[in-house]
């Protein structure tokens, strides 16, 4: 059972970084915020920079 | 596991590994199945990285464990993280997977399914998987820069600039050829375009319940999104079937093109976290699942191949292309085998994810090995179809004949048998009026797909799963098409802001207004370009864009080889120099054959004399002018190319003789603090 456990917690984990919750999560983190629609805000101000600036391939 | 073992294993995936590959290259005259593709494939992939990519890693890179990668240095907790290799490898995996190994490997099935096959194969393994590897790990050892400033570092100042025009162009290219293939497989069809359409107000519905309803919870938006678009699929279908609303959603290919540009420009200037965020998010949703449904699908169906493995049209004369099997397959399948846009997305954010070196073995070559597998489904979901079907769908009037019945006398004539009873059956069964000329890959994709996905589950719902596979393309494909206006924005800002500052400014609104009207402009002008064209356009657009998106390749292979010359490895610089001289065989080659070849459905020039000598029209001024256009565009990039290849060359001559002393501009080295994990 441990390797199922394992992959889908990876599984999981992945999704969490692809769609940037774990980014907001760190966000939270490093400014001391609770998740509020003002500190979500906050971070998307932050992402768009990066996410303007991230190509995605042809 | 026991040294014998492992040895016994590893010869067993070279056996079969040598079986299927001697079963898709030596059966003639008889159907194979598709499994023996996957089994090639997967076996090919299995051994280059156990091998190949060890030997690079150890003997040419000599991946330190023990270094600190910048994620480590540098951690910040927003751009440089120390991430778990797998989660790196999923977020790499989906930045590289696009639209382009499931059009490019589709187009080239006109060739048959072993040429491309091949291609995809050898070229990944040697080629692809290599440059997005030794391009992560040259980024990861200089703190994460990109392929531009490498170039400057590395190579030179000229090299910088050619390296942002290369980029440039190939965006202005790519973003054409993509918008082309999206209203090739929209026009006419009031299912498509509604599905589409949908996907609009569903992702900024996304992104108003990501904002403010619900902020954060971006999987629970992707899965209610995902709902949503689902139903816009089946509500397509309604839509299509009542008179008014499909007249409504019924638009001709110009007038869908106009849609795409109003929409390019518009998604450009508005908030990232209304539309562009939301919809990249379900994109990536819809593209993950549906990749591996393929996979399992594929694999489940072990579908029969109905293509010849080599067909005629090698010879130049192909109706979804012009152009003899070298070099025309081998820029026409470029994402997939070998695709220098990667080396942007090896040289961006995964190189600030990167925990430890060893692991950009498993993210730069693993993921353009699970990227090249895609291409492989997508060969067979082309080659499943019935030939004469996939030539009827694929070709463009002025190839096959202006008429439905002159297209299937054509390629009857041709050997491969179709009737318009057969094709007209075909687009009842997936709810469109007619599948002639729809040329681009997608329709012929989707229809392949439909078919394996349907056969799957007893031969049911075929046009359902057509339609969702259009709206999987279309939905990829407007992602770039929105991330790469943008890209393409704030480059453009950068590069004009050392001209004259306040335009360098990306939160100032002329700026972005002008900007984003120049990056839309150039696409939109292409893209025009090609739906007027009776050839289809995608015969004289995909090629410009393979020859682009081959030349980036060649350009970071220019990069990899110094940096590898200069690292005191310069007896295995082989390992980037035989890909990149077949790069440069394959781009200079078709480059020569699009400006001067004789044949005007394939030289530029010769098509331009074609017109000057037929009958005079009133848009005879803008074809001359689009041909001499592509030729202008097609020399400009391979004389550009052609100068960073003289001054690599040179700083390889110069550093092997001795004359002068190799310095890199590698990251000092700093001892990690995670030595007691394992890599």
């Amino acid at each position: 059972m441990k390797p199922i456990r394992t992959f889908f917690h990876i599984l999981v984990a992945t999704l969490r970084e692809i769609f940037d919750e774990n980014a907001y999560q760190r966000f939270l983190l490093r400014t001391s915020s609770a998740p509020s629609v003002e500190s979500y805000g906050k971070f998307v101000c932050e992402r768009d920079a990066a996410m303007t600036k991230r190509p995605r391939c042809c | 596991m026991s040294r014998i073992g492992k040895i016994l294993i590893w010869t067993l995936v070279a056996v079969l590994g040598a079986l299927s590959l001697a079963t898709v290259a030596l059966h003639r005259g008889e159907a194979i199945s598709a499994i023996w593709l996957v089994a090639a494939a997967l076996c090919t992939y299995a051994l280059g990285y156990r091998f190949y990519s060890k030997f690079i890693a150890a003997k040419v890179l000599t991946l330190d464990a023990m270094r600190a990668t910048p994620a480590e240095r540098l951690e910040n907790g927003r751009d440089f993280i120390r991430t778990n290799k797998w989660v790196v490898f999923g977020h790499h995996f989906a930045a590289i997977a696009g639209p382009g190994p499931l059009v490019g490997p589709v187009l080239a099935a006109q060739f048959g399914y072993l040429p491309g096959t091949l291609w995809i194969l050898v070229g990944a393994v040697f080629g692809g998987c290599v440059q997005d590897f030794v391009i992560l790990l040259c980024s990861v050892r200089r703190d994460g820069k990109s392929l531009g400033q490498m170039a400057r570092d590395e190579i030179s100042k000229t090299a910088g600039i050619v390296a942002f025009v290369a980029v440039i162009s190939i965006m202005v290219i790519l973003l054409a050829v993509v918008a082309l293939v999206v209203v090739n497989a929209l026009k006419d069809s009031p299912w498509g375009t509604f599905t589409i359409g949908m996907t609009i107000p569903i992702a900024l519905l996304m992104g108003i319940y990501l904002r403010f309803l619900r902020p954060g919870k971006v999987l629970e938006a992707s899965i209610f999104g995902f709902i949503l678009v689902m139903a816009a699929i089946f509500a397509g279908q309604w839509v299509s079937q009542t008179p008014t609303l499909a007249q409504v959603f019924t638009f001709s290919g110009p007038a869908l093109a106009i849609l795409i540009i109003v929409y390019g420009f518009a998604a450009s200037a508005v908030p990232v976290w209304l539309l562009l965020a939301p919809r990249d998010y379900l994109s990536t949703f819809v593209k993950l699942g549906t990749i591996a449904i393929l996979v399992i699908g594929i694999i489940a169906v072990r579908p029969t191949l109905q293509m010849p493995a080599v067909t005629r049209f090698i010879n130049g004369t192909g109706p979804v292309f012009a152009g003899t099997l070298f070099p025309f397959a081998f820029i026409t399948i470029a994402c997939g085998a070998i695709s220098g846009f990667h080396s942007l997305i090896s040289s961006g954010t995964t190189p600030k994810l990167i925990a430890r070196e060893t692991q950009t073995r498993m993210v730069g070559y693993g993921a353009m090995a699970a990227e090249s597998l895609v291409g492989i489904m997508a060969v067979i979901a082309a080659c499943t179809l019935q030939p004469g079907t996939y030539y009827a769908v694929n070709s463009g009037a002025g190839m096959v004949g202006q008429t439905p019945q002159a297209a299937v006398a054509t390629i009857s004539n041709w050997g491969f048998p179709v009737t318009n009873e057969q094709m007209d059956a075909m687009a009842h069964r997936v709810g469109e009026k007619t599948l002639f000329f729809r040329t681009g890959g997608a329709p012929a994709f989707a229809l392949g797909m439909a078919k394996i996905f349907s056969d799957s589950l007893g031969g049911s719902a075929m046009a359902i799963w057509y339609h969702f596979a259009i709206m999987f393309e279309a939905l990829f494909i407007l992602t770039v098409l929105d991330a790469g206006t943008r890209v393409g924005r704030f480059m453009l800002q950068d590069a004009l802001g050392h001209i004259w500052k306040p335009l360098g400014r990306t939160s100032w609104y002329p700026s972005i207004v002008v900007t984003s009207a120049l990056m839309v402009g150039g696409w939109g002008y292409f893209l025009w370009q090609g739906i007027r064209d009776p050839l289809g356009g995608i015969n004289s657009l995909w090629p410009l864009f393979g020859i682009c998106n081959q030349l980036l390749a060649a350009v970071a292979l220019c990069v990899a080889t110094t940096i590898i010359v200069k690292m005191g490895k310069a007896r295995y610089i082989w390992v980037t120099l035989l890909p990149l001289s077949w790069l440069l065989a394959v781009t200079f080659t078709a480059s020569w054959h699009k400006i001067f070849d004789p044949n005007p459905l394939i030289g530029f020039l010769a098509h331009a004399r074609q017109l000057v000598s037929g009958p005079a029209t009133a848009d005879l001024g803008r074809k001359l002018f689009n041909d001499r256009l592509d030729v202008a565009v097609t020399g400009l990039l391979v004389l550009l190319v052609a100068v960073i290849v003289i001054e690599s060359a040179l700083q390889w001559i110069t550093v092997i003789s001795g004359r002068k002393q190799p310095v890199t501009k590698e990251a000092p080295f700093v001892a990690t603090r995670y030595a007691e994990e394992t890599a």
